[in-house]
């Protein structure tokens, strides 16, 4: 059970040198579309060793308010994405948890639901956590339907939040609680 | 001082620099109340006025070096005391975007309409000055006062994230209200 904590149906959750993870970030943000549905921010192509610096700043503070994992395909051992829990607040016990399959040939297929699910029973039954929280871009559908399967709950639209080629979209608050999240895996 | 379209003269305060002599005295009283948590340390905790003179100067610093946040105190007109703080933060000028708390010190100096009015100005330096596209506040659903002043201004409910916020032996809701631009010209 305690290697399972990490594997799930199609993928595990890894870590990678910071090294070959800023490779694959600085690849997959050259995709655009890929980059919009992750964040507000303006897009930027960030070399590797740009990445590389942001991943080494991470490591280094003892109590982390950032765990990110790397998501690798369990047939294949191919990294095809991230996923982090991005602030967590260890006091109100509530973290943000941010997601990104950076190949796009595996969008659609199952694995960032199978990741976010790993994910979920990490922050509950390994961290404690009594809530994960997080934000989705309205335009982003197929996001929106995975963090449903998980159990996310829909808590509130903060409107014309993003402005995207002259055109606002709204951003979603989705969470779920520990309770909710014990009672569908039980 | 008494120029009526200054961005920082209201009716009863006054949006001012923070001033490093004599502020953190007043403020280090202030982390004392828990209520004021939330526009202090996030968790409550005391601070003698040497760590909030520290602490202030950090505020400070980050407002030069990153650029997204600006942070007020909030004075009397007719005497100049310090009376509460203010800060629009998280600002993304990209989408148009920020977030706004602002406390009033002591409890004896609430009620009397000090945070309408610098609300009203905070707006106004929101929209006019930083030419945001909408303003959010983060209330915890317990703060009913603040829940209703910003009401007052506009704010509107957008989102409940259910036990989000843990003080006093138990979980509270926090509130994400927002109020768009559009809305703020309708009303003044």
């Amino acid at each position: 059970m305690s290697a399972g904590l990490f594997e799930g149906q199609l993928v595990r959750l890894s870590s990678e040198d910071p090294q070959t993870l800023a490779q694959a970030f600085a690849r997959w943000n050259q995709n655009s579309e890929y980059f919009r549905l992750l964040d507000s921010d303006p897009a930027h192509l960030w070399s590797a060793n740009k990445f590389k610096e942001f991943l080494e700043k991470d490591l280094e503070s003892s109590l982390p308010a950032n765990l990110l994992f790397s998501i690798r395909t369990l047939d294949a051992d191919k990294l095809i994405g991230f996923i982090a829990l991005d602030g967590i607040n260890w006091t109100d016990r509530d973290s943000y948890v941010a997601i990104g399959i950076g190949e796009p040939d595996f969008w659609g297929r199952g694995c960032g639901t199978d990741a976010m699910r790993l994910m979920l029973r990490y922050a509950f039954t390994e961290l404690n956590l009594h809530r994960i929280s997080l934000n989705v871009y309205a335009y982003n559908q197929r996001g929106i339907r995975s963090y449903e399967k998980c159990g996310f709950k829909h808590e509130g639209c903060i409107r014309e939040f993003v402005l995207r080629d002259g055109r606002r979209s709204d951003m979603l608050h989705m969470g779920i609680l520990r309770s909710e999240w014990e009672l569908q895996s039980n | 001082m008494d120029n009526p379209d200054s961005l920082y003269e209201g009716r009863l305060v006054r949006l001012g620099p923070l001033d490093h002599e004599k502020d953190p005295p007043v403020v280090a009283r202030w982390t004392h109340d828990p209520l004021l948590r939330s526009v202090l340390a996030g968790v409550a905790r005391p601070l003698s006025p040497e760590a909030v003179r520290k602490l202030l100067e950090r505020v400070e610093k980050q407002m030069e070096e990153t650029k997204n946040l600006f942070h007020f105190t909030l004075r009397l007109r007719s005497d100049n005391r310090l009376v509460g703080l203010a800060r629009i933060f998280w600002i993304d000028f990209h989408n148009g975007t920020g977030v706004l708390n602002l406390g009033i010190g002591d409890a004896s100096d609430r009620r009397h309409g000090y945070g309408s009015d610098a609300l009203d100005l905070l707006l106004r330096f929101a929209f006019d000055e930083l030419n945001l596209h909408r303003l959010s506040v983060w209330p915890g659903a317990d703060n009913l006062p603040f829940i209703q002043m910003v009401g007052k201004a506009g704010f509107e409910e957008e989102a409940r994230r259910r036990e989000a916020s843990f003080h006093d032996g138990r979980y509270w809701d926090v509130l994400h209200l927002g109020l768009l631009r559009l809305k703020w010209e309708k009303k003044t």
